[in-house]
């Protein structure tokens, strides 16, 4: 093969980097540049610079350093044992993409992740030498490194400084699947891996007896992903090791990441289409156990075989198990009632409350503070509307499930 | 009837100022609009202004209202700062006509400042300085130009450019920025660039997770003739469903199996006669099931020739994390009370009855759980071995877990504690409290008091190694 140009590296560093989910950008400590000493900023909330026809957010140049790996996950692309063809970034390279995309506007930084090459503690030192070498030119912009979890305590340090959020994938929701389908990897090494992140995260966050703090380390905090439907692991099972890790590790995120059909792929897994819409109800009990105070066994029943119902989202199949608990009197009932009618979110449910202390709430009033009236109609009472008896009725779920696209036959 | 004009250029300067003047005149005596709009027949001249304060909030949503396209953002900016002055928290109130309206209006203008910060676009135009000068086009659907500036000046410090709208040109050269309000057309240059950025584009593009209505939620079809990547778009949609057919028909590769049995490693190894050894065996202990939760066997650490062994119950959030026992704050209890007795944490091998951290996930915290029967069961054996191996002159059994472990029950500790038992196989075994319990004593008065008698306790096994 002749030499490849940076776009052909290009082409197969991100193609091979796109099973990982996360390209959020957000949450990060403020910086700008207005002072004419460097490039870039960060916002609060993140920004998305384009879209993909997949529908995903395109925010960070997401690529890998180098595709050459020496582990077999029977699940990754890059496996040892695959054959697609293999090409490695330079660190200039790397840092000259980074760079010249951002001064263009197309993102706002960078997801480094990479192949394991010779060794973790090798890999993971050419990674944060990108990131310390662009942080050296003046770079303020975004940077997330994937961190290797057998790397040494120094450089997953010397990573946290110049990153704004390491990752370290947990792959499986078992242990017993990692080993299964990634051998060479150590789930209870990884676990330990975002031990040692929060661990000196907390050490960085302490105030020192002047009163400074040592430095920032990874202030938009660490995540981790995970791949549905490669192994037979339930949704109960997924969502509780999710649980553990959010407080275990202090995580920011748990992505889920559909298993999706790979070029080249092992013949140990099932090549179908991707399970978006299992992956969707996952995020959506996901939010419901973080931000609405659901516990995992209202969520999933053992009824349901541990999985999420997939025609209805999970708080709506939550309110049409537990009909006896509406419908809820907007007026009165207090937060915690409000946050589980179906069509309310977290926002909505503050406007209300703010709103109800200067006169009692309509269907309409509800629908200007943005709330989904529609969804929350059978569950809610309010001055100028009662469910009546549309809670008992036996049709209620039929109302909400989308009708499926009929078949030519 | 009074009819004020904005310019397109200061509008929010300009709509305050008329705005203090009108305050008090009813929203339908007043006509707001552009310098375009057509002028009414009479136009009055504005009164005088009042000084008034406004809630931060309504500050922060005229900047958004001055920047609507039709001028109606001016109207209903006025009409609440009117009504603003006979209903306090006016703003509160989302469900209020008016105030719906007004933030209805907001998010429009926010989703354009956020779509124009997303999809800029910025072209090199040669170094004619010792800066790199870039230039811009876009179209924004509301007059967002000034409101939008400061992103890009906080962004792009370090080099100059141009940003064309069809109606305002911004530029920021040497650290200056200007606006001028003129007209301009499409320029249809590109950069080379844009190449690289498309084929990034159609790389990280997944074609087995085709949903193109969620793109064009997200990105819809008016900004496409501005983005460089969008052109392939069409083809990418096409080719997708056949990629992935592709990939889904060949045959998948006959990897070298993954799947291979390994023998299931003994639980508990036979010691080789060193605490080292141990160690390094209870690391990948799976006798029990907690292995699966927690990070890390936290086994016992210490001097080889120590004569006291202190014996906890299980590792809690931190010891776990750092997987070295008695770091957390009821081993920084531990090591203040044992120096007032006398002690040092350096004499004692410290260790747990349970290896692994049991606890329940609540939120962003770890709920500390009491190890059961079967799991103190699972990890006696390495315990055993920590006892055989270091063979202590005494063993401190802190808590009814340790001493269950240690002795074989671990009922009664409150009448038991601050004695001297034994093992069945003879080892002596002094009885006292954990630290934790200390910790969790609500009452100031009572944890005083508890803690002195733990003091006595450590004092008590300080003599009886003399």
């Amino acid at each position: 093969m002749g030499k490849m140009t940076i776009q052909d590296k290009l082409a197969l560093l991100s193609d091979a980097a796109k099973y990982d989910a996360s390209c959020a950008s957000s949450g990060t400590s403020k910086r700008g540049s207005r002072d004419g000493k460097g490039l870039g900023s960060t916002t609060g909330s993140g920004i998305c610079h384009a879209y993909a026809p997949d529908g995903r957010c395109i925010s960070l140049l997401k690529i890998l350093m180098t595709n050459y790996c020496v582990y077999d996950c029977a699940y990754c692309v890059n496996r040892v044992s695959s054959n697609v063809p293999r090409a490695r970034f330079t660190v200039e390279e790397v840092v000259w993409l980074t760079s010249e995309f951002y001064r263009r506007n197309y993102i706002e930084g960078l997801f480094l992740s990479s192949g394991i090459i010779k060794s973790s503690d090798y890999t993971m030192e050419e990674m944060v030498r990108i990131a310390e070498k662009l942080r050296e030119g003046g770079f303020r912009g975004y940077i997330h490194l994937k961190t290797i979890p057998e790397a040494s305590p120094e450089l997953i340090e010397r990573a946290g400084l110049v990153a704004d959020r390491l990752s370290i994938n947990i792959e499986l929701p078992t242990d017993a699947s990692v080993k299964a389908y990634a051998p060479e990897k150590d789930p209870a090494g990884i676990r330990q891996a975002m031990g040692k992140v929060r661990l000196t995260k907390e050490d960085y966050g302490e105030r020192s007896f002047t009163g400074r703090r040592r430095g920032k380390f990874a202030p938009a905090g660490q995540s981790t992903q995970m791949i549905v439907g490669a192994d037979d692991a339930n949704d109960a099972t997924i969502l509780g090791n999710s649980t553990r890790l959010y407080g275990s590790y202090g995580l920011k995120r748990v992505y889920y990441s559909a298993f999706s059909p790979i070029p080249d792929s092992s013949a140990v897994l099932p090549l179908v289409d991707p399970p978006l819409m299992r992956e969707h109800r996952l995020y959506q009990a996901d939010w419901l156990l973080r931000f609405y105070d659901f516990s995992l066994d209202e969520i999933v029943t053992r009824d349901d075989g541990g999985m999420l119902d997939l025609d209805v989202d999970p708080k709506l199949a939550w309110a049409l198990a537990n009909r006896e608990r509406f419908p809820v009197d907007v007026n009165r009932a207090e937060k915690a009632l409000l946050l589980r009618v179906p069509g309310f979110g977290t926002k909505i449910v503050d406007r209300i409350l703010k709103a109800r202390r200067s006169g009692a709430v309509g269907l309409e009033d509800i629908r200007r503070m943005g709330g989904r009236v529609k969804a929350a109609r059978p569950f809610i009472v309010t001055r100028d509307h009662h469910p009546g008896g549309t809670l008992d009725q036996e049709d209620l779920r039929a109302r909400f499930v989308k009708p499926k696209q009929m078949e030519l036959f | 009837m009074f009819a004020p004009r904005l310019p397109r250029l200061g509008t929010r300067a300009a709509w305050r100022d008329a705005a203090r003047r009108l305050v008090h005149v009813a929203p339908s005596e007043v006509d707001w609009g552009w310098p375009d709009a057509p002028s009414p027949l009479f136009d009055t001249p504005l009164p005088p202004p009042s000084d008034l304060t406004v809630p931060k909030v309504f500050t922060d949503l005229t900047r958004l209202l001055c920047a609507e396209r039709t001028g109606r953002g001016f109207a209903l900016a006025h009409a609440l700062l009117h009504r603003l002055q006979g209903t306090r928290g006016l703003l509160s109130h989302r469900a209020d006509p008016d105030v719906a309206a007004a933030e209805r209006i907001a998010k429009d203008i926010r989703r354009d400042l956020h779509k124009m910060h997303a999809f800029v676009r910025f072209r090199e135009a040669g170094d004619q300085t010792d800066r790199r000068r870039f230039v811009a086009w876009f179209e924004p659907t509301h007059r967002i130009e000034e409101a939008v500036a400061d992103f890009f000046v906080n962004r792009f410090g370090d080099m100059d450019w141009t940003i064309v709208t069809p109606e305002v040109t911004t530029a920021y050269v040497g650290g200056q920025l200007s606006q001028r309000a003129v007209s301009a057309t499409r320029p249809e240059d590109g950069d080379p660039l844009e190449e690289l950025w498309t084929t990034y584009y159609s790389n990280i593009f997944n074609p087995a997770r085709l949903k193109v209505d969620a793109m064009t939620a997200e990105m819809p079809k008016k900004y496409w003739r501005n983005l460089p990547e969008a052109r392939v778009i069409p083809s990418l949609i096409a080719g997708a469903r056949a990629q992935v057919t592709v990939m889904q028909a060949a045959t998948p590769n006959p990897a070298r199996p993954v799947l291979e049995k390994q023998a299931a490693p003994d639980a508990h190894p036979a010691p080789d006669g060193t605490l080292d050894a141990t160690r390094a065996a209870a690391a990948s202990c799976t006798a029990c099931p907690l292995h699966g939760q927690a990070t890390q066997t936290v086994f016992g650490e210490g001097p080889q020739d120590a004569r006291i062994m202190i014996v906890g119950e299980q590792p809690g959030d931190r010891e776990d994390l750092a997987g070295r026992p008695f770091v957390g704050p009821a081993g920084q209890l531990f090591d203040e009370v044992a120096a007032r007795a006398g002690l040092d944490r350096g004499q004692f091998y410290v260790t747990n009855a349970v290896k692994h951290f049991k606890f329940v996930a609540r939120g962003k915290r770890r709920i500390h759980q009491r190890p059961g029967l079967s799991e103190i069961r699972a990890c006696k054996p390495w315990l055993n071995q920590e006892i055989a191996l270091l063979d202590p002159q005494v063993i401190v059994a802190m808590g009814a877990t340790a001493l269950h472990a240690v002795t074989g029950s671990g009922k009664g500790i409150t009448s038991r504690r601050g004695h001297l038992e034994q093992t069945r196989d003879g080892r002596a075994v002094f009885v006292t409290f954990h630290p934790s319990y200390l910790l969790r004593l609500p009452d100031a008065g009572h944890r005083l008091e508890q803690t002195e008698l733990f003091v006595q306790d450590l004092t008590k096994v300080r003599q009886m190694l003399n």
